[in-house]
């Protein structure tokens, strides 16, 4: 089952005609992933690969039974695109595209709030559940079918996980990348629900990084409500503050959201905290002797 | 992006947000005209990106023109060293010659983003603690902030002014509550009309004449909605950020000078903090944080390879790559192309993992070029810091 992604998921994408929504579209097609439509306003009638192109997301909703939706749409567009989608009746919206505005978030999320569609992004990598598809660029060869959640904010650094995990010969849930903006669609608690409840996750890898209180509410979601082992790492230690590392939302500001403080709420909430990234893998490889010794 | 205290004050001015008389003066000549024609007391401010800037005597009170003069005489051209400049300080190329005013009370207003979850708004903050570090009262005495959590769908409403104005106790005075509001309205206006991302006027100045104005003020920008606010975008000075990071900036490279040996090379902003997470972990010193891209071609790679090693303090590099989009051979030729085009004598060690990983170590292995290769995260700074012993 995995979460969010499943058999029944028919994607629609959104700039599936620049290059970037093409070349992605078509590897996440050789990944098996059930890409149905895609919009660009201006261009229905075409088709990429025998996909057939709408202008509207809510054609491609009626006329291909598309329910989520893949955005590789310009940063200046791509409010209005996600707002479009979660009003054509979408039930997942993930958006790649990285340099939104945090103003043009804060509306995308009073839309959310009113509706029952699920945004992932922007400026994230994707979503992959191995066996079944993925959405976004998280490269395919990385992964490997099997039960560990892997959840973060950013994106080489998940293929860093992923793929330590896949070399010691585990498998994975459904890995996301939430993003690096300051307003992300969903945030970790919101994925961490979801990890709780399905049943072919055992184990989670969460990796954080500096700036605001994602991991610090996570933690105090995970001390009441997780009962599924963690590993978390979180980068930016050596980051100076008041300065924007890479991604919007990577930024110390006001002495606020540092690697430390982040560290110590998610140790002080049972979350198995590893300061070496290189590590991650073999903690979740501990974790899971520990429990086929205890199953035997 | 952050912007000058004259050019900030200028913004303010448009959205109807009383501040002082005043022009911007780059010479000693000017101050004293721009004194001359205020026709009383003037203050002489310098104009860098940074606080504390009394503390470091870059303010200086005038009583006459000539005074002006010989204040801005002095400030200008100094390297002032304030506790967010760093010990080398910045060079002040401006000072904001304005009025004085007849300070009755000194009030604090400011606004930010609240990014936490459910909360996602812009949040207007005020204290009647006003002309100290925001920061420190909110430690110290945290209930002295008032806050006002602007719901986006409404935005800003006169009844949301009138709470903050109570806050600061100027709610029952029928002209200050109203030129508050005023205040407050311009505030909210500019914040969304310009994709702001922080907003600080401090101190309000209730003056004794009462009168609300904004003494001070500092304004940052998200760097996101810059693309539709050209008018902000050419506020950007670059004699304010570390001439690597302009040159950086322009070639399209995200690059943040630290203060170490070890530079690094990363594709991904959260691998390349963690590279510099790493480097420090195995005893070394990053001497950058820098982030390649997903899509950088090897003329890129080269540029970055050239900004790294302008740093004079550099002594080692570490690549550290996970090709996903970004293929290694085509990483590897980069480093060829850099090699080749830079004289790079600088010890390297090389860490590709990842998309075409055998192309590309294949291509740096014949290549002839000296470098040490790491399969491993950590084996990777391990061996870079190794290098420097």
């Amino acid at each position: 089952m995995a979460i969010l992604l499943d058999k029944n998921s028919r994607v629609v994408v959104q700039g599936i005609t620049g290059s970037e929504g093409t070349f992605h579209t078509r590897e996440s097609v050789k990944f098996g992933t059930k890409v149905v439509a895609g919009v660009t306003p201006g261009k229905g009638g075409m088709d990429v690969d025998g996909i057939p192109v709408y202008n509207r997301v809510a054609d491609a909703v009626e006329k291909q039974g598309a329910n989520v939706a893949a955005l590789y749409t310009p940063a200046a567009f791509s409010a209005d695109a996600i707002i479009e989608s979660i009003e054509a009746g979408i039930g997942l919206v993930v958006c790649m595209t990285e340099g939104i505005p945090v103003t043009d978030m804060i509306k995308v999320k009073q839309v959310l709030k009113t509706s029952n569609a699920r945004m992932i992004g922007c400026n994230c990598p994707g979503i992959t559940t191995p066996g079944v598809g993925k959405i976004g660029f998280m490269p395919s060869f990385i992964h490997k079918k099997g039960n560990v959640g892997v959840i973060s904010r950013s994106g080489t650094l998940t293929y860093e996980a992923i793929w330590q995990l896949t070399n010691l010969g585990i498998g994975q849930s459904t890995s996301i990348g939430i993003g690096g903006d300051p307003i992300p669609g969903s945030g970790f608690v919101d994925m961490l629900a979801l990890y709780e409840k399905d049943p072919d996750t055992v184990a989670l890898v969460m990796i954080g990084e500096i700036g605001g209180t994602a991991e610090e509410e996570a933690a105090e979601f995970i001390k009441s409500n997780l009962t599924k082992p963690v590993v978390s790492f979180i980068a930016g230690r050596t980051a100076p503050p008041g300065r924007r590392m890479g991604h919007a939302g990577a930024i110390i500001s006001g002495g606020k959201g540092t690697a430390d403080e982040k560290f110590k709420a998610l140790e002080a909430a049972g979350v198995i905290v590893e300061k070496n990234p290189a590590e991650i893998g073999k903690r979740i490889q501990e974790i899971l002797a520990k429990k086929k010794g205890k199953k035997k | 992006m952050k912007i000058h205290e004259y050019q900030a004050k200028s913004l303010l001015r448009a959205y109807n947000v009383p501040v002082p008389n005043g022009e911007v003066a780059d010479t000693p000549e000017k101050a004293r005209d721009i004194a001359k024609s205020l026709n009383k007391t003037s203050i002489v401010k310098a104009q860098i990106h940074a606080g504390g800037r009394g503390k470091g005597g870059g303010v200086k009170v005038a009583k006459t023109p000539e005074e002006a003069y010989e204040a801005a005489k002095k400030i200008l051209g100094m390297q002032l060293i304030t506790h967010q400049t760093g010990p080398e300080g910045i060079k002040v190329q401006k000072v904001l010659v304005e009025e004085t005013s007849n300070i009755k009370k000194e009030l604090y207003l400011g606004m930010v983003v609240d990014r936490a979850r459910d909360k996602e708004c812009i949040v207007f903050m005020a204290s009647e603690a006003g002309g100290m570090d925001i920061e420190e009262v909110a430690k110290a005495t945290p209930e002295k902030i008032i806050k006002c959590a602007v719901p986006p769908a409404v935005g800003f409403s006169p009844f949301e002014a009138r709470k903050l104005a109570y806050g600061l106790g100027l709610g029952t005075d029928k002209s200050l509550s109203a030129q508050f509001a005023n205040i407050t309205k311009g505030l909210y206006e500019l914040f969304v009309a310009k994709d702001a991302s922080l907003v600080e006027i401090n101190p309000l100045v209730l003056t004794v004449e009462g009168n609300l104005i904004a003494v001070d003020a500092k304004i940052n920008f998200d760097d996101d909605g810059l693309f539709r606010n050209p008018d902000i975008k050419q506020l950007r000075d670059e004699n304010e950020e570390d001439p690597l990071e302009v040159i950086a900036k322009n070639a399209g490279v995200n690059y943040i000078k630290l203060d170490g040996n070890i530079a690094c090379m990363v594709n991904g902003a959260g691998l390349a903090m963690t590279t510099m997470d790493l480097i420090k972990m195995a005893g070394g010193e990053p001497a950058n944080f820098l982030d390649v891209g997903g899509g950088a071609s090897p003329d890129q790679i080269e540029k970055a390879f050239r900004i790294l090693t302008a740093d004079p303090n550099v002594k080692a590099i570490l690549v550290n790559i996970f090709g996903g989009i970004l293929r290694c051979d085509r990483v590897a030729n980069g480093i060829i192309q850099a090699a080749k085009n830079i004289d790079m004598k600088l010890p390297m060690v090389i860490r590709l993992q990842g998309t075409n990983v055998d192309e590309g170590k294949k291509l740096l292995k014949e290549s002839g070029l000296k470098f040490t290769v790491a399969d491993g995260l950590y084996e990777a700074a391990e061996k870079v810091v190794a290098l420097l012993k």
